[in-house]
């Protein structure tokens, strides 16, 4: 079996997420970027898994799904909060945490 | 292990008995106040459920009482009826569920489902309106849970496991009343004390299990009985084990919570304290009996000792000494519990464990009976009042069902020929003497004296003389629940909201409600003839051919019964019931009595008997000789040392603590440390300034940051590893 397609497909969706993460304003975007890198980590355990014969993989992508189900619910929550007092999501405005 | 066929339906299911008020604990809990339409699903808010599974968890322990007793039928030595599923896995270590039924688990099973079913019966009416009546309701439930948890435990950490849910309800219990301070430190009191027995029973299995390997019940016996265990292992695993059964069982010196926790509802004191809850520390010793017999027998001066029979003498004596003392009728009876788990405790030290056991039994009927008895008293003939000086006295006529079974009772506590307390107690005075242990006989002869002598003045206080406080508005006919009255007596029992009395029994008009008398007696008949199963004198042993494989290890055969033997103690307890009678009659009765004319007529037998029982020649003694002359030059002394040598021991160290710590202050406070501080305070300022443009507090920034660490990580990994 061919692992490096795979592994290509990972290594570019995490890509593309770190830019989303990094690169956009909007908060759901970056939220939606996180899911991106998420998933690639997800293809990479998957491959291994395959490749291994080993069901390990399988079983930390499962979890890892469930994971970030959760975790895409609080961030969500956190951005229709950020809406409601601000009328905006954009984090460029974000800046309170400043030291 | 036995096979299904050969053992029995209700000994393989035994593990029922506790399943069952658990459930209904949960179901009481959720359901209690569960409203459909404005209609309560559980008419009597859960009450119902608790009597109900205690019912059905009553006739599963018959049932398997039943079967035990066909199962020993005929063999020497019946093997326990184990059974265990694994509860929990970690690593090599297995934690089971499961059930250990021997003859001591079976007598506990029958014992506490039948007593938790006639107190919650009793308590449908003695909390009836209560504002916590379904808590009340659930938290006995969930008591007999873990109480049957623990009797049936087929290893020590299921032991535990019940041990400490008995301990929560304890804690919910006593301090059900918790409004008013003294419930709740009370709660507090005996929560905490029981806690640090607890510790000791933790240590005590980690022990056992460090050494054995095994933390079952049969295992652990095994292990004791085998030669090759060391006694080193062995002693302080009975030490450790031994603390925690002095805590739950109000041993001396951990027992000052139990007179305490009579502070909760007087149902409590009579299910928990008195009769079950408090026995677990005895029943733990006669459970882990091989740990304890080998482990705790100490060698003083050529003679052998076991530590738990000091303990148990100890506390008999301490304890009936309280109880002459305390003006409070269910203090009385708290202590009373305290002496008699005393005798328990002594009866396994000194190896009579048969009649040690068979007084657990014998006792839990007759004391519980006195509890309910002292409820009842308070509920409708003193006002909510347990304060037998102010608020009794000259009860029996209109309360002739409790007074019946009060006294009942109380001979079967004082060990009355032919009531049930004297075929166990005697049998642990005479096994004793029998044992080689003469001193542990004379205390439990001295025992027996001293608790005649305070039930006789309790009993006198309670129902005869003139009625007093509120007794004297019941019997008189007033109202007793007149406004005017009730706020001049103790009312740490008058919880209810509005007091509604059920229906007395028709023979009694005047007495409490039938809910309340009828317990009382089913009890006060069992104290009488619950005895005869181990009837010693009529060549009865059917307890012990029941139980005897129980012990797990040999002891010495017992006595053979003589009445010659028990001659002493009968005649003490006659002496005790006398002295404490003629003493009470003038102390606390009317001026005129037949008496007063003998000792007129007799001058040598009046001044004998005006020296023996005229209360000032008492309160002389008391207050000049012992108060004066004892404790007050004690207490000056005290004070003098306090003042002088330990004032001067005080500002000594004071001074010498204010010089020494200036010093240290300017040298090494001042200099070294406070250099060091300041030194990395200022490099923390620094480091924060040069790092002050990375909190950005924007989001994306840190993100890019968050990356290209992972990066360079992911890049030194790289590199260290090729």
């Amino acid at each position: 079996m061919l692992i490096n397609e795979f592994l290509l497909l990972g290594a570019v969706l995490f890509c593309i997420g770190v830019y989303g993460v990094i690169a956009r304003k909007n908060a759901v975007m970056v939220l939606m970027s996180i899911e991106l890198i998420l998933n690639s980590v997800n293809i990479n355990l998957l491959a291994f898994s395959q490749l291994h014969h080993n069901l390990d993989g399988n079983v930390f992508a499962l979890y890892i799904i469930a994971v970030a189900a959760a975790e895409v619910g609080v961030g969500l929550a956190m951005v229709l909060l950020i809406y409601r007092n601000r009328k905006s999501i954009s984090l460029d405005e974000l800046s309170e945490m400043k030291g | 292990m036995l096979s299904a066929e050969a053992a029995g339906w209700f000994l393989e299911h035994a593990w029922l008995i506790p399943l069952i008020p658990g459930v209904a604990f949960a179901v009481i809990i959720l359901f209690g106040h569960y409203e459909v339409n404005g209609k309560r699903v559980l008419p009597w808010s859960g009450a119902e459920v608790g009597i109900a599974s205690m019912t059905a968890a009553l006739v599963l322990a018959v049932g398997t009482t039943y079967q035990w007793i066909h199962h020993v039928r005929g063999v020497a030595e019946a093997e326990p009826v184990t059974k265990s599923w694994t509860w929990w896995q970690s690593g090599g270590l297995r934690f089971g569920l499961g059930e250990h039924i021997d003859g001591l688990a079976v007598m506990l099973l029958l014992l506490v489902t039948f007593i938790s079913t006639l107190v919650q019966i009793y308590s449908l009416e003695y909390v009836r309106g209560d504002r916590r009546y379904t808590h009340f309701f659930a938290s006995l439930t969930l008591f007999s849970a873990g109480m049957l948890t623990m009797v049936l435990a087929e290893n020590m950490v299921q032991l535990i496991l019940g041990w400490e849910i008995m301990g929560l309800c304890s804690f919910l219990l006593i301090g059900h009343w918790w409004e008013e301070e003294a419930n709740s430190r009370a709660a507090l009191k005996a929560f905490l004390t029981v806690r640090v027995g607890d510790v000791g029973l933790m240590v005590g299995t980690a022990i056992m299990f460090g050494a054995s390997g095994t933390f079952t019940i049969s295992g652990l016996q095994a292990w004791a009985n085998n030669p090759s265990t060391g006694h080193t292992v062995l002693l302080w695993a009975a030490i450790a084990l031994f603390v925690g059964a002095i805590g739950k069982s109000g041993q001396f010196p951990l027992h000052t919570w139990l007179p305490d926790a009579m502070a909760g509802p007087t149902p409590v004191s009579s299910l928990l304290h008195s009769s079950t809850m408090v026995v677990a520390g005895v029943f733990l010793v006669a459970r882990l009996y091989p740990v304890f017999h080998a482990g705790l027998l100490i060698n003083v001066a050529g003679q052998h000792f076991n530590l738990i029979a000091v303990i148990g003498g100890i506390t008999v004596l301490i304890a009936a000494g309280l109880a002459f003392v305390q003006n409070d009728i269910k203090k009385v009876l708290a202590y009373s519990t305290v002496s008699q788990l005393g005798y328990m405790m002594m009866g396994l030290g000194v190896g009579a464990w048969v009649p040690a056991v068979f007084h657990i039994f014998t006792h839990a009927f007759f004391k519980c009976c006195l509890f309910l008895c002292a409820g009842s008293v308070a509920h409708t003939g003193s006002h909510h009042s347990f304060d037998m000086k102010k608020d009794m006295g000259g009860l029996a006529k209109k309360m002739p069902v409790t007074f019946i079974t009060w006294i009942l009772a109380s001979a079967a506590l004082c060990g009355v020929p032919l009531f049930s307390g004297f075929f166990s107690k005697d049998e642990i005075i005479d096994s004793a003497g029998h044992l080689h242990y003469p001193v542990f006989m004379i205390v439990g002869l001295i025992g027996a004296f001293m608790t005649t002598a305070y039930m006789t003045r309790a009993t006198y206080l309670t129902f005869f003389g003139e009625p007093r406080g509120a007794a004297a508005h019941f019997v008189h006919g007033d109202h007793a629940h007149d406004d005017q009255h009730a706020d001049a007596h103790d009312t740490h029992d008058a919880h209810a909201v509005e007091p509604v009395h059920g229906r007395p029994l028709g023979f009694a008009k005047t007495d409490s409600a039938a809910l309340l008398t009828v317990p009382l007696l089913i009890l006060g008949f069992l104290a009488v003839v619950a005895g005869y199963i181990n009837a010693a004198p009529f060549k009865i042993h059917l307890f012990e051919s029941w139980i005897h494989s129980s012990i797990g290890v040999d002891i010495p055969e017992g006595p053979t019964f003589e009445w010659v033997k028990a001659l002493p103690s009968i005649a003490l307890v006659v002496a005790g019931f006398l002295v404490s009678l003629a003493l009470c009659k003038q102390v606390f009765g009317t001026a005129a009595s037949r008496l007063k004319g003998l000792t007129q007529r007799n001058p040598v037998l009046g001044a004998g008997h005006r020296f023996l029982v005229n209360k000032y020649y008492l309160d002389d003694l008391y207050e000049k000789v012992i108060v004066h002359g004892i404790a007050h030059p004690i207490a000056a002394a005290a004070y003098w040392t306090n003042q002088h040598v330990l004032d001067g021991i005080v500002n000594a160290v004071g001074i010498g603590g204010r010089k020494t710590s200036n010093w240290i202050y300017k040298n090494v406070d001042q200099r070294l440390v406070d250099g060091a501080v300041n030194g990395s305070g200022s490099v923390a300022r620094g480091t924060g300034h040069a790092l002050q443009p990375v909190q950005s507090g924007k989001v994306s920034l840190y993100g890019a940051l968050l990356f290209a660490s992972a990066a360079v990580g992911a890049l030194v990994l790289v590199l260290v590893n090729s």
